[in-house]
C-alpha cells in the first residue's frame, strides 16, 4: 500500500493483543516511513473502553510519528453504545468505509490540531 | 425457570473476558434482543468483567434470563473478593478513575443497562448487577 499502512481487525480481541497490535503498528510506521493509517473495525461487534482506548492511543501515537489515522467501518450499533458509554473518540478521524478513508489520507485533510485527548491519566 | 437459563462463568484470566462477552452475545440473542440492545449489553458486561479481574483480582459472572410475564430480560452479576470500592460517591462520578482506566467504567456503565446496583465492601468485594429487558 506504499505510503499507507491498512490494519483490519478481524477477532474479538483479548486486552493483551490490543496492546500487541499498538506495539506492533506503531513499530511499522516507523520502520516503512508510514504516512497513514486505516484501521478498520467492520468485524468488530464491540468496542468497550479499553479498545476505545487503544484505538485513541493509536491515533496519538501515530501523529507524532508524523502518520495519519483513520478509523473506518463502526457499525452503528457500536457507534450508538459507545457513545452512550462516554466515548466520542475526540480526536479520532473516521470515515464510513475503507474505500472514503482512502479517499480522506490521500486528500491530507485530517486536522491534526485537534488534540483534545480524552484520555486522562 | 429452567436451569439453562441461569449460569455462571469464572473470571480469572483476560481470555475468561471474551468468553464472558460471547456468552453473554448469545443470551441476549435468544431473548431476541435487538442488536443496539445486544451490543450495550456485551460492552457492559465486558467493562464489568474487566473491573473484576483487575481491580477484584478475579471474579464470577453469573446470569439469569428473566420471563416475568411479558417482560424478558437478562440480569448479570459480577462478583469479586478484592479491597472493595472506599468511596462509592466518587467511584459513581463520571471521569473519576483510580488510575489505569478512563473512569468510564461504572458510569458508562450503568447508561447500558436499565438496572444497575453496586454493593461493595472494603476488604470483602463488589458486587455489581445489571438488568436490561428486551
Amino acid at each position: 500500500m506504499g505510503e499507507f499502512l491498512l490494519v483490519t481487525i478481524q477477532v474479538d480481541m483479548q486486552d493483551q493483543l490490543a496492546l500487541r497490535l499498538q506495539d506492533d503498528l506503531t513499530q511499522a510506521i516507523n520502520k516503512k516511513g508510514a504516512k497513514g493509517v486505516l484501521i478498520d473495525i467492520s468485524a468488530l461487534e464491540m468496542v468497550d473502553s479499553f479498545i476505545g482506548r487503544m484505538i485513541a492511543d493509536i491515533s496519538a501515537m501515530a501523529r507524532i510519528l508524523d502518520a495519519q489515522t483513520v478509523l473506518v467501518g463502526m457499525q452503528p450499533a457500536v457507534a450508538i453504545t459507545l457513545v452512550e458509554l462516554g466515548l466520542s473518540l475526540p480526536g479520532v478521524a473516521t470515515a464510513l468505509n475503507v474505500e472514503r478513508g482512502m479517499q480522506l489520507l490521500r486528500s491530507g485533510l485530517i486536522d491534526s490540531s485537534s488534540d483534545d485527548r480524552f484520555i486522562k491519566r | 425457570m429452567t436451569d439453562s437459563s441461569s449460569g455462571e462463568l469464572s473470571l480469572g484470566t483476560e481470555h475468561d473476558i471474551v468468553l464472558g462477552r460471547q456468552a453473554v452475545r448469545r443470551m441476549a440473542q435468544q431473548l431476541g434482543f435487538s442488536l443496539v440492545d445486544q451490543t450495550k449489553m456485551v460492552t457492559a458486561a465486558s467493562e464489568l468483567a474487566r473491573n473484576a479481574l483487575i481491580y477484584g483480582g478475579g471474579g464470577v459472572l453469573k446470569w439469569r434470563m428473566l420471563n416475568e410475564g411479558a417482560k424478558r430480560g437478562l440480569r448479570l452479576t459480577f462478583e469479586d473478593h478484592g479491597p472493595g470500592i472506599p468511596n462509592m460517591d466518587l467511584a459513581m462520578t463520571d471521569g473519576w478513575s483510580s488510575g489505569t482506566g478512563l473512569g468510564l467504567g461504572l458510569t458508562g456503565t450503568r447508561r447500558l443497562v436499565n438496572e444497575f446496583e453496586i454493593d461493595s465492601t472494603v476488604g470483602i468485594g463488589t458486587r455489581v448487577t445489571i438488568t436490561r429487558w428486551k
